[in-house]
């Protein structure tokens, strides 16, 4: 693995946006979980959705995977309407999440959760799944310590690391991550947000959620505020993270 | 009591076993997706054996015939029982689940539809006499469907003869037949379900149905999958039923399936391997009890043994959930 300062490479440049989200209204019931949410992911870039507990992000990734239904508002993935797409249907046209907390299979072991992330690609036969599930062995080496692991047995942090492995596995054009430092000691967070790092400089564009709001600024070039399910800030990942409201609001005590 | 008594009571307590494990797969592998119990999976076993008895009627099967040819019929018959049953678990699964899962009507709904299919399959074999004169074929197919509400038997070619005797006790060739036919069909769908790409899918989906979703998985693919393997399994179980018991008729899922079904919940449901233990289980706890308590006993003692069970183990012997058993 190269090491986290060259990872992040100066010279990569950002494209036209990958993810387009438009007006995005979400209800459970009678209860709207988000309002009129819009935010664009640029292509090779990193963005992130920071915001409090219950502000609305999971629902936000979960609407963009397809597993919650629109009420309003639509979802552009370049440039092509996906707002209907059935969330078995998106993994193949380049988007995949890794869920937030365990939604890993727990009953299934590191390898074959790894396997399920690549269950839709076309290259199945060829040697291109194990020279993944080797890449991923490198970005997580605590992985392949624990491969034969029943995915269920592992400590929260190691399950993470499985969920964001599994999605890579996927070859995602677009990479969704929901709080992967959730629950991970201070130290195993600076390890996360530099796999971060490197598996954007490897060319895939990252959409990412966090409540640890400071290391989600540093690491996104582009960043969106969330509050009880609307947008009510934008800026850069640098700007917003020097922003004395937001550092008021959202970064008190924070790693 | 004898040995050789015995020996009887385990031997064939095995075999009925491992038709209730057979027959239990239904259950476990769509409760495994769904958290569901599917009702008319014991219409689907009664179709399957109507099937195998109809096709050994139209092939002119009759004891005497050689033992090749007594062979194919039964492989013919097996494999009718298994088209049809898979037919109508995926006609119940389109008709009675698929329709409500989709407008996300609640689970009870979908339990008294599945009720509601279970009485319809059942009662239009018991009228199928009615319905053949509907349409004017009632003379045409008049041995398939006089007597409607009566048992129908078997016509098996196969000659059930003495291998060899334990203690006095002749063991037959059907008893082995049947067990090992009903062993081999459970590893076989163990191992589809374990090691094809399917079978992970199908996994998935029981672990972890939004997971599976972001992987690519097509739920309702996987739904309809376990309905159809279930269906195949419950279709093979019927054929050797038949072949272990003679006779079937319209209503010969009802207790039959509630039999499966308890030996599902007894191993764990959603667990296949629970499935082929509870069976067996139940199978011998049934034959013993009747040894001990007399048979008209042996429900009584079988489903003691059952909440006797759950009480220690509220999950079952192996606990449940398809995906968690381990290798
Ligand atoms: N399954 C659900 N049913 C009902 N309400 C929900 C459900 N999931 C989330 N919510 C509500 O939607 C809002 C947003 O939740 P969520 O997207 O999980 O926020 P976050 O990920 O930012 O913590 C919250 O008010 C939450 O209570
Ligand atoms: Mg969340």
């Amino acid at each position: 693995m190269t090491s986290p300062e060259t990872s992040t490479a100066p010279e990569r440049t950002l494209g036209e946006p990958l993810l387009v989200v438009e007006g995005l209204c979400v209800n459970y019931g009678r209860i709207e979980a988000i309002r009129n949410v819009g935010f664009q992911v640029p292509e090779r870039g990193i963005a992130t959705l920071i915001g409090a507990n219950g502000a609305g992000k999971t629902t936000t990734l979960k609407t963009i995977s397809g597993l919650r239904p629109v009420r309003a508002g639509r979802i552009l993935f370049e440039g092509e309407d996906i707002t209907k797409v059935p969330s078995h249907k998106l993994v193949q046209r380049g988007i995949c999440q890794s869920p937030e907390g365990r939604g890993v299979f727990p009953g299934m072991t590191v390898e074959e959760n790894l396997d399920m992330g690549a269950y839709s690609r076309k290259d199945r036969r060829t040697g291109a799944i194990r020279e993944d599930r080797d890449r991923v062995f490198t970005l997580f080496p605590r992985l392949l310590e624990r491969r034969s692991q029943f995915a269920g047995t592992m400590s929260g942090g190691e399950q993470q690391m499985l969920a964001i492995g599994r999605a890579l596995m996927s070859r995602p054009k677009l990479i969704l991550l929901d709080e992967p430092s959730m629950g991970l000691a201070p130290k195993l967070i600076q390890q996360i947000f530099t796999i971060i790092r490197e598996i954007n400089a490897q060319g895939t564009t990252v959409l990412l959620v966090e409540q640890n709001a400071m290391q989600a600024l540093r690491t996104a070039d582009v960043a969106y505020v969330l509050e009880t399910g609307e947008v009510v800030r934008e800026g850069t990942g640098a700007a917003l993270a020097e922003d004395d409201s937001i550092k008021a609001a959202y970064l008190g005590g924070d790693v | 009591m004898s040995l050789a008594t015995f020996l009887d009571l385990t031997l064939s307590g095995l075999v009925v076993g491992a038709i209730y494990a057979l027959f239990a797969l239904g259950y476990t592998l769509v409760y495994g997706v769904l958290r569901l119990i599917n009702f008319a999976h014991s219409e689907v076993f009664m179709w399957g054996s109507f099937a195998a008895v109809w096709l050994m009627m139209a092939m002119g099967a009759r004891s005497g015939m050689s033992i090749p040819a007594a062979i194919g019929f039964l492989l013919l018959a097996l494999i009718a029982a298994m088209a049809v049953s898979g037919a109508i678990a995926l006609v119940v699964e389109k008709v009675a689940y698929s329709r409500l899962r989709h407008k996300n009507a609640p689970p009870l709904v979908a339990l008294i539809s599945a009720i509601g299919a279970s009485f319809v399959l059942a009662e239009i074999m018991g009228l199928r006499d009615k319905i053949a004169g509907w349409v004017g074929l009632d003379g045409v197919l008049a041995p398939y469907v006089a007597r409607a509400r009566d048992t129908t038997s078997f016509p098996n070619p196969l000659p059930n003869v003495t291998l060899f005797e334990v203690a006095d006790f002749p063991v037959r060739s059907n008893q082995l037949i049947v067990l090992f036919a009903a062993l081999i069909m459970m590893v076989a769908l163990d191992q589809f379900v374990r090691r094809s790409r399917l079978g992970r899918g199908v996994r998935a989906v029981s672990q972890d149905p939004e997971a599976a979703a972001l992987m690519g998985i097509n739920r309702d693919r996987v739904i309809q999958l376990t309905f159809l393997l279930g269906g195949l399994m419950a279709g093979a179980a019927a054929l050797l039923y038949l072949m272990h018991i003679g006779v079937t008729r319209f209503n010969v899922g009802f207790i039959l399936g509630i039999k499966a079904f308890t030996a599902a919940v007894l191993g764990g449901i959603g667990n296949i391997r629970g499935a082929l233990l509870g069976g067996l289980t139940l199978g011998l706890a049934e034959n013993y009890g009747s040894l001990i308590f007399g048979t008209e006993w042996k429900d009584v003692v079988a489903f003691c043994l059952l909440i006797v069970v759950l009480l220690f183990r509220p999950t079952g012997l192996l606990g449940e959930s398809l995906g968690k058993a381990r290798a």
